[in-house]
């Protein structure tokens, strides 16, 4: 295992379209068999990443392999490994669920007889024996996601990229995939997804990279992450605008969250009684200006905010970009 | 496009294409029923409205039957686009690269299913227009060769439609090119004699390549001497075909970039 090499990995990636840069250096590595997931705010260049890994579109500049065959040289040897789910369910409407799978498994190589046995299986597994016999035109959001993965799944992909997986999915079908996800990291599939979601990238994946501007901002497991950028956070509410001003300024690029209109400040610690009693004196050593404070444990956006400086929006993604 | 080295895949993959596309085609049943009706409809009124105005020589049905029915193979062809654009908005297409399926087996599953779908309209027409007194001159040979000018032209058509489809950003922009190519008959020999129009029109109508595929069903289906139209029509088929499956290996490379 030592000598495999990884399931995916790029070197210096770069992308851009039109003079916007997209991809700006990434460098990643996903150890076989492991979830990972590329989280990101709207732009951050997770699909364009995906799109590229899937021999989708050819990077600018920079390497990217994918079971240690590169992805512009080899591609026809890595589509051999890989699957996508994107964001749309690319699936017929006018075919049922079965005949879409069928079909899907029949183009992987399958014979008509394993193509039809395989698609069985996955219809069952998936919970999808109903759903299965309709035509896709008629099936809801929820069910044509379920589809498209068990689609991308019936040539026994070794590594499958579930571009933005759960994205206007309702909390019921989303359960649904990540049972799925698991099942598959279960299974010793190497999973990459991208999402915009803090909490799915924490419960789903072992390992987090954030993208920010195109780079790897930051890297690592969810626990990681959170202790990298501060265990717990102390969340400060000044009394009035001046004090607050004051407060901001003693505290500098400490501040990992700012909201002048409600006075609060946020800045990170490691939760113990010394550091947020010297905290708060160095904030407001007057002890005057301070009305407020809790201290709560960090979460993933809390990391996300430290390193991108803003909050992850929850629109979705345009897609190819 | 570079399935050379992999027949055996290619054939296969282009198999289950064209079975996919075929079975896609069957379902859509709006749209069979437009490529279907609107020739009879068409066939209809120039025959019983416009009909007794025109004087051709024949009898009018007799002389307007070989245009409705380019008329139908080529509306039917036209919307050949639709589907490939469709293929492309909805990530179906995305899926197929991935899944090393060549670009070729893609198009060609819709141009063939077209084929067979305008195959199967353009006889159901004829059928129609026996039925209101099309009398055609029945002869094998003349037929089959009739049959290979209206299949030569569906299949270029089809693939013209297809680039079109690559070029368009909406379904419903590709739906444009059945305007297009429902258009084209009109300034043609298909519902009068070339000989009526105004010399500019004339001009048009001699050299465009609906006038040689109609002239030469009509002889075919009637009887009559060619000339050098079948030739012609070949020529127009062939040189239709060449440019539209370049067109689409461009544009299918830089649609997808």
């Amino acid at each position: 295992m030592g000598t495999a090499p990884p399931a995916v990995e790029t070197v210096e990636l770069r992308k851009s379209y039109g003079g916007t840069v997209v991809l700006d250096g990434l460098t990643m590595r996903v150890a076989r068999g492991s979830v990972y997931a590329l989280l990101g705010p709207n732009g951050a260049g997770k699909t364009t990443t995906v799109r590229i890994l899937a021999t989708l579109t050819a990077p600018d500049g920079g390497a990217a392999r994918v079971d240690g065959h590169d992805v512009v040289r080899d591609r026809r040897r890595v589509r051999r490994v890989i699957s996508l789910a994107g964001q749309h369910a690319a699936l017929d409407d006018q075919q049922t669920g079965t005949e879409n799978l069928e079909m899907m498994a029949r183009l992987a190589g399958l014979t008509r007889a394993r193509a039809r046995r395989r698609v069985a299986d996955l219809v069952e597994r998936f919970d999808l024996v109903e759903a299965a016999a309709r035509r896709v035109a008629t099936c809801s959001g929820g069910t044509r996601r379920r589809l498209d993965l068990a689609a991308s799944l019936v040539g026994e992909p070794s590594v499958i990229f579930l571009d933005e997986p759960t994205t206007g999915l309702d909390p019921r079908s989303r359960q649904g995939l990540w049972e799925v996800v698991g099942e598959l990291a279960g299974a010793g599939v190497t999973v990459l997804l991208t999402t915009q979601y803090l909490e799915e990238a924490d419960r789903l994946a072992d390992r987090i990279a954030v993208l920010h501007g195109g780079r790897l901002a930051a890297e690592g497991t969810a626990s990681e992450l959170k202790h990298r950028f501060g265990a717990h956070r102390l969340e400060l509410t000044m009394r009035d605008a001046e004090s607050f001003a004051d407060a901001a300024h003693r505290l500098g690029d400490r501040v990992t969250r700012r909201e002048p209109a409600r006075l609060e400040l946020g800045v990170t610690t490691d939760g113990s009684a010394p550091q947020v009693r010297d905290l708060l004196d160095e904030v407001d050593p007057g002890r005057r200006g301070l009305a407020r404070f809790t201290v709560r444990e960090a979460t993933l956006d809390d990391v996300f905010l430290t390193l991108t400086g803003r909050p992850v929006t929850v629109d979705r993604e345009v897609a190819g970009v | 496009m570079s399935e050379t080295t992999t027949r055996p895949v290619f054939a296969a993959d282009a198999l289950i294409m064209i079975g996919r596309c075929v079975r896609l085609s069957r379902r859509n049943v709006d749209a069979l029923l437009t490529s279907l009706l609107l020739p009879v409809i068409l066939m209809l009124l120039f025959v019983y409205l416009f009909g007794g105005a025109i004087d051709t020589g024949t009898r009018y049905v007799t002389y307007v039957v070989p245009g409705v029915l380019l008329l139908c193979a080529g509306f039917g062809a036209a919307s050949t686009a639709v589907s490939v654009t469709t293929d492309l908005t909805n990530g179906v297409v995305e899926r197929f690269r991935t899944m090393d399926v060549s670009p070729t087996a893609i198009l060609g599953g819709h141009v063939v299913a077209s084929v067979v779908r305008n195959s199967v309209s353009t006889v159901l027409v004829l059928a129609v227009a026996v039925g209101i007194g099309f009398r055609p001159a029945f002869d094998p040979l003349r037929w089959t060769a009739a049959a290979g000018v209206l299949l030569l032209f569906l299949l270029a058509v089809s693939w013209l439609s297809a680039a079109f489809g690559l070029l368009a950003r909406t379904p419903e922009a590709a739906g444009g090119f059945t305007f297009l190519v429902m258009f084209l008959p009109y300034p043609s020999s298909a519902f009068v004699p070339v000989e009526t129009m105004p010399s500019w029109l004339r001009g048009f109508a001699d050299h465009q390549p609906v006038t040689p595929v109609i002239e030469t069903l009509r002889a075919m289906l009637l009887g009559t001497p060619a000339g050098s139209a079948p030739a012609r029509a070949v020529a127009w088929c062939l040189g239709i075909l060449a440019v539209a499956v370049l067109l689409a290996a461009v544009l299918f490379r830089r649609r997808v970039a």
